[in-house]
């Protein structure tokens, strides 16, 4: 079962000779077998190329090579260019598409010895809360094989949480890497813009995307942190600071610490589930010697608006690019270049991709820029001041990841605007591109696990994976595993 | 008939020097087979993303400088917003509303008449791709995609044809002195588009403009100027009012074209590139780059009068082109006559490189060779005749002026008793002659000299030739 050991378990056990990279990999590549047909988490999995990546590992460790995830397999969001493996990004329009190149956060991982066994769903470009949006089929929550994983980084929340990976990396532009890590029950961390590199991310909204790891615990995602972060000469809005120790921060005491709970964040329409599960982790905290402090960010209710300004905006020009002429996915019969535009794209993107394209093309459009974007972005400053303001008091700020556990399949696909609704809580840390990380704290009926918001003002992720870490230590969620059945998929998810 | 004023605005693109690419390491060198200086970012693959080129902005600025621009402290990147198969990213990356250079201008002559054409602003962006069409199919080649160019605009300060060449010569002129490229219109790194309009006599605002693209020569910037004037006054006496538009210039028939109307003019969207950060310029770098400005050309052309001593118009030869400056004050240092060295330039130098369309970088006789050459004949030790004949064996051989006159022992033979001895051979053979000239004929003098000329073999000083026949037949 050495598929279900987290990654810092996997090291030691590495470390030790007590496995070889060989047999992780076989262990997780049989656990894909056994439960990806009900998941359907991974996209790609190139079984013999990580066979060989593994043995090659295995060769290096036996030469004293000493990569620090030397032989680890790495579950890889297919919105993340690798070299020589597909990144469809969830589309259509990217079919056939092979990454000439590493992404900087990949080559930081490969250069450690990672293995890259395979790609993980999510929804198109990026674009959705749930993996519904991919053109290539949708991801289940192993919770519950008939709610959403989340999303968009979907795919790969779901197979860390069913064992089917010993860690993943994701992308997180509104919510994407912490609510799925919520919905599945895992750890989901969105650094502070600039932190690790977004060169070889494929863009959704450039000023909000930030790559973030998906793990079984805190000290795994502080161990993939501290390897990808850190300033990119490729990337030119990364951030020059030295990469702190964040293993060193991991303390099972928050005696210091002063914990904000921002008031706007804790109003109605919570599922009381949810509500009551954030109430108890915030009590755990206190056990442990935080100070609990109520804060305000006032400008809470105009995040979402201004998310879906900006973020289609950026989207709209970032996937101009997608116009079958270099790569991917070509219409056929095209009298003209336009006529090959027009097609491709009409028949390339799925209808969510096309809605934040025509939405953001429209905000930049002449005459309603001023009324859209520039006021957006006026917003986005006071969304970021609001969030400085309230750091004055606090060192980390906890909240629920989302408001409801996670959706039935199907339930929200017709309402787009109830959908973005379910951003409220995640999207205002990517517009002040501050650091926030999801913590499982519960379940909620229906087996559905319950995420805990830690958010820390930029560069405080040290902050934020101690607080993390010592509630994840003071309580015990991770025993719980989910069961993949074809039955889970009809238990109830009641309130 | 009814007066009309013209107006004319440039837009000038010119392709950076630099070594690589605006955002991305590629050779930005020409000419290279398609598709073979291209990597994720200059071919706009997903997650690629820009990086400044800090060598462009900084001869983007240098350009600045030159043209007496005020640098701006904070500048900033903007997304262009629109589909054509030569935009990897379907969108430019270039600079809107804070371009690196503002302001500024150049100073032309036309007709005698000095005038200053203002600048309006200089920014930054990269080059597209270029088509190729074939028969069935067409290709695009991403080599020149993402090279870094400047545009410098023009106030709509012109107003013929003749200013806007000036302006676009001086403004040539001055960048090719900067360093910051080599402005060939032919090679594609300098282009233009051209904005005119016209206005009756009396009329204060200014006609509807149109915009002409597609012109890769000053003849054919000065052609269609011409035409476009013309067709617009046509118009306008017609009763008809000019459209605002953008038309093309067709070289083959001698035209402009419409290619599309303000109607169907596409809606950029610029908006602030998130990928890249503002250039904030801090003053002891721009301080520091001025300090390594080169010499404008018109300095030029004053320094060569005061420090030479040239006439006003050979000055204002010698420095229009800034390597025949270089080459004309490389020769005039070592030689003791610059005045001289500036007559072989403007003369044999230049009518040789125009007959042969050559550079004068690759001109066969180097700045040092010539000015020895100069000094030759300023010292008399050959004549001018031999110095035009060792000159072309200098230009075919590429030998020391000095190695040549020695070798062909071609030395002025100035020796009074050698010239008296040939001086009597002369008269001796040409009794007739002599007595033409005693009897009051003085071209016959003429055919003298020429004869103890040829019997010298061209080495014998003509003045004294001269001197010598005079007193021998005057006795």
């Amino acid at each position: 079962m050495l598929n279900t050991l987290t990654l810092h378990e996997v090291l030691e056990s590495l470390n030790r000779g007590e496995c070889r990279s060989e047999d992780v990999v076989g262990s997780v590549l049989e656990a894909i077998h056994r439960t990806d047909g009900m998941l359907h988490g991974y996209l790609t999995v190139n079984e013999a190329d990580a066979m060989s990546q593994a043995k090659a590992a295995d060769l290096a460790r036996s030469g004293g090579a000493k990569g620090r995830l030397l032989g680890v397999p790495i579950a890889i969001k297919d919105v993340l260019n690798v070299k020589g493996q597909p990144c469809t990004c969830g589309s259509k329009i990217l079919k056939g598409y092979v990454s000439p190149y590493d992404a900087t956060a990949i080559a930081r991982l490969r250069a450690e010895g990672a293995v890259f066994l395979g790609r993980t769903n999510m929804d198109e470009f990026a674009m959705g809360s749930t993996t519904e949006n991919s053109a290539y089929g949708i991801t289940r929550n192993p919770w519950n094989l008939g709610c959403v994983p989340g999303g968009s980084s979907g795919g790969s929340a779901a197979v860390v949480a069913a064992d089917e990976a010993i860690a993943a990396l994701g992308s997180d532009t509104g919510g994407s890497v912490r609510q799925p890590a919520s919905f599945c029950g895992c750890v989901g961390l969105k650094p502070t813009y600039g932190w690790i590199s977004r060169y070889g991310l494929t863009a959704f909204a450039s000023s909000l995307d930030q790559i973030g790891p998906m793990t079984k615990d805190v000290r795994d995602a502080a161990l993939l942190l501290q390897i990808m972060a850190g300033q990119d000469p490729a990337d030119s809005t990364t951030i020059h600071a030295s990469v702190p120790d964040y293993q060193a921060a991991l303390k099972t005491d928050l005696r210091g610490i002063t914990v904000g709970l921002p008031k706007e964040y804790f109003v109605g329409g919570l599922h009381p589930d949810v509500e009551r599960r954030v109430q108890e982790a915030i009590e755990v905290c206190r056990q442990a010697g935080a100070r609990v402090v109520e804060v305000s960010l006032p400008h809470t209710r105009v995040a979402v608006d201004t998310y879906y300004i900006i973020a289609p905006a950026e989207a709209s020009a970032n996937l101009s690019r997608f116009d079958g002429v270099r790569y991917g996915f070509r219409a056929e019969g095209a009298l003209d270049p336009l006529d090959l535009y027009k097609k491709t794209r009409a028949e390339g993107f799925g209808p969510e991709v096309k809605r934040r394209i025509i939405l953001g093309t429209y905000v930049l459009s002449s005459g309603y820029y001023d009324a859209f974007y520039l006021r957006a972005q006026k917003v986005r400053t006071l969304i970021r001041r609001d969030f400085e303001a309230a750091f004055k008091q606090c060192s980390v700020m906890l909240s629920p990841v989302s408001p409801t556990p996670a959706y039935r399949i199907g339930e929200n696909s017709t309402d787009p605007l109830q959908m973005y609704l379910g951003d409220i809580f995640t999207v205002p840390v990517n517009l002040a591109g501050i650091c926030g990380l999801s913590v499982p704290c519960g379940f909620a009926a229906g087996n559905l696990p319950v995420g805990l918001q830690v958010m820390g003002p930029a560069l405080g992720e040290e902050s934020i994976l101690r607080v993390g870490y010592a509630y994840e230590q003071a309580t015990n969620w991770r025993c719980r595993r989910p069961e993949m059945t074809r039955a889970n998929s009809r238990q109830g998810v009641g309130v | 008939m009814t007066k009309y004023r013209i107006t004319i605005g440039l837009e000038v693109h010119v392709q950076l020097k630099t070594k690589s690419k605006m955002f991305c390491s590629c050779s930005t060198d020409f000419g290279a087979s398609p598709n073979t200086h291209v990597c994720p970012v200059c071919m706009g693959y997903p997650g690629s993303l820009p990086v400044m080129n800090r060598e462009a902005i900084r001869w983007t600025v240098i350009s600045g400088l030159m043209l007496g621009c005020r640098i701006n402290p904070c500048s900033k990147f903007d997304r262009k917003n629109y589909f054509y198969p030569d935009m990897p990213k379907n969108y430019q990356i270039t600079q809107c509303d804070q371009p690196l250079c503002l302001g500024g201008g150049v100073d032309i002559e036309v007709e005698g008449q000095s005038k200053r054409i203002g600048i309006t602003r200089i920014h930054q962006e990269e080059d597209v791709a270029k088509n190729l069409h074939y028969a069935t199919w067409s290709g695009i080649d991403f080599n020149r995609a993402g090279v870094p160019l400047m545009e410098i605009v023009s106030e709509p300060d012109m107003t013929s044809p003749g200013e806007a060449l000036a302006y676009l010569q001086t403004l040539r002129q001055i960048l090719v002195y900067a360093g910051v490229s080599d402005c060939s219109m032919e090679e594609g790194n300098m282009r233009c588009d051209v904005n005119v309009s016209i206005r009756p006599d009396a009329q204060r605002e200014f006609g509807t403009k149109v915009e002409i693209k597609n012109m890769n020569s000053f003849k054919n910037i000065g052609n269609a100027l011409h035409y476009e004037i013309a067709r617009q006054i046509e118009e306008v006496d017609r009763g008809e009012n000019i459209i605002q538009e953008t038309r093309r210039w067709d070289v083959d028939l001698g035209k402009t074209f419409s290619m599309r109307t303000k109607e169907d003019a596409h809606d950029y969207r610029y908006f602030p590139e998130p990928d890249l950060m503002p250039v904030a310029l801090p003053e002891s770098l721009l301080a520091e780059w001025a300090a390594t400005l080169p010499e404008r050309p018109a300095q030029r052309r004053e320094r060569f009068v005061r420090e030479y001593g040239l006439p006003e118009y050979d000055a204002q030869v010698l420095s229009a082109e800034k390597e025949v400056g270089d080459y004309f004050e490389a020769a005039a240092r070592r030689s003791r006559n610059p005045k001289a060295v500036s007559n072989w330039v403007m003369t044999d130098v230049l009518r040789i490189l125009s007959e042969k369309g050559m550079a004068i970088t690759a001109f066969a006789i180097t700045p040092d060779a010539l000015a020895e050459l100069v000094d030759l004949a300023d010292s008399k030790v050959i004549n001018s005749n031999t110095a035009r004949d060792v000159f072309a064996i200098m230009l075919n051989g590429g030998r020391q002026a000095k190695a040549i006159v020695t070798a062909g022992g071609l030395a002025q033979v100035t020796d009074a008793g050698a010239i008296e001895a040939i001086v009597d051979q002369a008269i001796a053979e040409n009794r007739k002659s002599s007595e033409d000239f005693r009897n009051g004929k003085v071209v016959a003098l003429k055919f003298l000299v020429g004869q103890v000329m040829r019997l010298s073999k061209g080495k014998a000083n003509p003045q004294i030739v001269e001197e010598w026949l005079k007193k021998k037949l005057s006795n």
